[in-house]
């Protein structure tokens, strides 16, 4: 056997059910089930936010069953306050962590990247294949933390330090469940790591002939940008969870201040600093909304292009925007500590670059709507929530603007201003990239179509939906409503419920709008459409081979690539469009007047 | 922006030189079966990028050495346990032993393998060698009443240490895997290079981990 070049026996089918469907090396395989995990964690998360929602508005309700996840964070099913920030926490890092950035970037990147660059599989399977099962070890211990100890951790997704890092006397969670969170997240690096480890090199090694950097499609462009933000953020948080382990269970004092008094206890620690977390948490954690937005911009724009017919004003303009967007998050991530008794010029030194990094992404999105002006654009569920994308980025994005200002986010930074910040641009328009994206892909990966009619639905229902959640945030946020309270039942919120009760239901409405998208998911899955090989006519390589594809891709052979990626809005044998590996020769571009 | 005129297929001095990727994969036929063995291998991008991390995850702990010094007046100076520098000997030593192994493989005539296992042989005993007086060292402080959570001098100093025998444990796998793969005549010489690389990426960061620690504790 030896004398078999290790990539071949990689390559050839796998036999087994196991090797096939659950330890398979087969990056297609791989994205699925990254693809799969976000979906169980989605609605995990969304489960929660409808419990918070819930007892946000109604705060004496008593939640059927509930006292069975957790008698005493719910007991008679009322959720206690502390059991609320528990739900917050597990929400937070269940998006955030396992829906963001698995589904956008190892799910869709997993299974598309190689495929557009013309390869057979990723560069290294063996690490692509650990890379999912440790996210999977990360994501079992975290889930674990809601049954064994005293419940899940109520610090918040950001593990703010002293609370996340004394230990049980904080809180119901605090013990165990923190812990858990910790080394969930660790082990969450580690997948990551292996991940854009990954990415780039298969990116930059196993392009096939003719596929320059720039024939890319604007979607491998993003992922190979993400992997490389992921890269550096990663490997900052990882040791960053290792340290606040150690002041859990090691009683160092890394981040645990001198003199402390928690619960009428004085901690042991002695003299380490809170803001230490603050910073190594935020170095990756700005990197991290990127990491989550940008895989989504490219998908928007792969999906915006082939319904517009016709090329962006600017490939590479995008392109080069996207990468300083990749750098620039890097400088910034003082933003999230205008408040934390940080210099104020070190805020200072921070906002500037806050306000800098908002020129690329206003550039994307001109040429999006600069390119969309005009165009026959062609309606279907996945460009309708391309176009959701947009406004989402754009609506929320507007606010990071008056954010990016210290005296103003001074005044703003722990109401729900913020919270309506981020869901809009990060959260939903996040998960608007990936419903694009699993419309404009299920046929590629199934075989099957989607139905386009409850495509459509469920996008006018989640859209609306999404602005009706989050825009009267911005609202509570400016009157004052501060964020991460289980109830607002006296005081100066009392006249906001009404609000809070609107956008319970709201939410109730909207999440129930998505079981219209797992019925379409399922049932297309084994009763759909069969899908031709370039159902969308598209021009990537992606649609060149048959759905789903066979398991090295492209049958043993390399293509060749002879194009641009987006030649639309042309006229050729097929139409009005020409593939990335058709070698037939173009003789103008409509939209492109130099070339006339 | 949509640049379009027909290109022909490149070729294959044209492809080399980056015209399709860093590498090109593809022969003249397109068979990528036929391929596989000889050409140039991800690997080879892999490890810096690899190394790039491991880089930033260190550079990360640096700065929160020197947050965590300047956070408050408890940081406790100690001196060094003496066999770290010994350490540092053994560990550069073992870098030129598996050089000397690198340059005497012999790609092109795979069977004669033994100058090379020697060398490798010895890198592998000096890698456990170090990791062995990395451990004697924890022990003499250990000894001396500084643990891991006693100042947060020792904190770092354990963090630092551990962290980086860790990664020569799994530089230490990787030159045993080298090792099968010589002996039943699979090794590619990328495999080669890219656990050297590694390996010696280990040395300059503990020389520079030692750095800090001289300088700061
Ligand atoms: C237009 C560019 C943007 C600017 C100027 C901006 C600015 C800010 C600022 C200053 C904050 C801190 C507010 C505070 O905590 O007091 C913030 C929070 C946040 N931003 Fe943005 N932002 C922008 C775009 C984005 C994008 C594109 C994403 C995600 C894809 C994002 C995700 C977040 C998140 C998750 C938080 C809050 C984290 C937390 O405290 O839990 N922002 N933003
Ligand atoms: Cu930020």
């Amino acid at each position: 056997m030896h004398d078999m070049p290790q990539a071949i026996k990689e390559h050839a089918p796998a036999q087994t059910f196991i090797r096939k469907y659950v330890f398979s090396v087969d990056h297609k395989v791989i994205g699925k089930q990254y693809f799969g995990l976000a979906l169980v964690a989605v609605f995990i998360g969304m489960a929660l936010s409808w419990l918070m929602r819930l007892h946000l508005a109604w705060p004496n309700l008593h939640i059927p069953g509930l006292q069975w996840l957790s008698s005493s964070g719910a007991p008679n099913g009322v959720i206690t306050p502390e059991y609320y920030l528990s739900l917050m926490t597990m929400h937070g890092t269940l998006m955030i962590f396992f829906v963001l950035t698995n589904a956008p970037f190892a799910g869709f990147g997993n299974y598309f990247l190689p495929i557009q660059i013309g390869a057979e599989d990723m560069a290294f399977p063996r690490f692509n294949m650990m890379s999912f099962w440790v996210t999977l070890v990360a994501f079992c211990v975290l889930m674990s933390a809601f049954f064994v100890g005293d419940g899940p951790p109520l610090a918040g997704w950001t593990s703010y330090a002293p609370l996340s890092a004394v230990g049980g006397s904080a809180g119901p969670g605090e013990g165990t469940g923190q812990t858990l969170w910790a080394i969930s997240i660790a082990i969450f690096c580690i997948g990551q790591l292996l991940g854009s480890l990954n990415f780039i090199s298969t990116t930059l090694d196993l392009r096939t002939r003719g596929m320059t950097l720039m024939r890319m499609p604007l979607s491998t462009w993003a992922w190979f940008i993400t992997s490389c933000i992921g890269l550096l953020a990663f490997a900052v948080l990882l040791p960053a969870c290792l340290l606040l382990v150690l002041d859990r269970i090691a009683g160092t004092s890394f981040f645990v201040p001198s003199n402390l008094v928690i619960s009428d206890q004085v901690q042991t620690h002695s003299g380490g600093s809170p803001l230490l977390w603050q910073h190594l948490f935020w170095f990756f954690g700005h990197p991290e909304v990127y990491i989550a937005i940008v895989p989504a911009m490219g998908i928007v724009s792969h999906i915006l292009v082939n319904s517009m017919r016709r090329p962006l004003l600017s490939h590479r303009v995008v392109i080069y925007s996207l990468i300083s967007i990749g750098f620039l998050s890097y400088m910034v991530w003082g933003h999230h500590m205008f408040v934390s008794g940080m210099s104020p010029f070190s805020a200072l030194m921070f906002s500037f670059p806050t306000l800098i990094i908002t020129i690329p992404s206003t550039i994307i999105t001109l040429i999006w709507i600069g390119s969309l002006y005009g165009s026959k654009l062609r309606i279907t569920a996945a460009s309708l929530f391309a176009l959701g994308f947009i406004s989402l980025f754009v609506s929320g994005g507007v606010s990071g603007f008056f954010l990016a200002q210290p005296s103003i986010d001074i005044y703003l930074h722990a109401t729900y201003f913020v919270v309506g910040h981020f869901h809009l641009v990060m959260g939903v328009a996040s998960i608007f990239g990936i419903f694009a994206g699993t419309y404009f892909w299920f046929p590629k990966m199934f075989g099957r179509t989607m139905n386009e009619g409850l495509g459509k639905l469920h996008f006018w229902l989640t859209f609306v939906g999404a602005y009706c959640i989050f825009m009267p945030f911005h609202y509570l946020g400016l009157a004052g409503n501060v964020r991460r309270y289980s109830a607002f039942v006296e005081d100066y919120l009392q006249p906001l419920l009404p609000v809070h009760k609107f956008i319970s239901i709201a939410a109730l409405i909207t999440g129930a709008a998505q079981l219209i998208f797992l019925y379409n998911l399922v049932y297309s899955r084994f009763r759909g459409k069969p899908a031709t090989e370039n159902p969308w006519e598209a021009t990537s390589l992606e649609w060149s081979i048959p759905s789903p594809p066979p398991f090295d891709n492209f049958g043993g052979k390399h293509p060749v690539v002879y194009h641009d990626p987006y030649q639309y809005g042309i006229a050729s044998s097929t139409g009005d469009y020409v593939m990335q590996n058709s070698p037939e020769q173009i003789q103008t571009v409509r939209d492109d007047k130099s070339l006339t | 922006m949509a640049t379009t005129v027909h290109e022909p297929p490149r070729t294959e001095e044209e492809v080399r030189s980056g015209g399709g990727g860093f590498h090109d994969l593809v022969p003249a036929d397109g068979n990528l079966r036929a391929l596989r063995d000889h050409s140039p291998e991800p690997s080879r991008t892999g490890i810096w990028v690899g190394l790039a991390a491991i880089t930033m995850s260190f550079a990360a702990l640096t700065s929160a050495l020197i947050v965590r010094q300047g956070a408050a007046p408890d940081w406790r100076h100690f001196t060094l346990p003496r066999i770290l520098y010994l350490n540092t000997l053994v560990l550069l030593i073992s870098s030129v032993s598996l050089e000397v192994s690198r340059r005497r493989f012999a790609p092109t005539s795979p069977r004669e393998i033994k100058p090379s296992a020697r060398w490798l042989y010895a890198t592998l005993f000096l890698g456990m060698a170090f990791v062995t007086g990395q451990y004697v060292a924890w022990r003499q402080l250990a000894s001396e009443g500084l643990f891991l959570a006693t100042n947060p001098s020792s904190s770092f100093f354990y963090v630092f240490t551990v962290l980086h025998a860790l990664h020569v444990l799994g530089g230490l796998a990787g030159l045993m895997y080298v090792i099968r793969r010589l002996k039943r005549f699979a090794l590619r010489p990328s495999t080669l290079d890219v656990t050297s690389y590694y390996w010696h990426f280990m040395d300059v960061l503990w020389l520079y981990l030692l750095l800090v620690l001289l300088i700061r504790l």
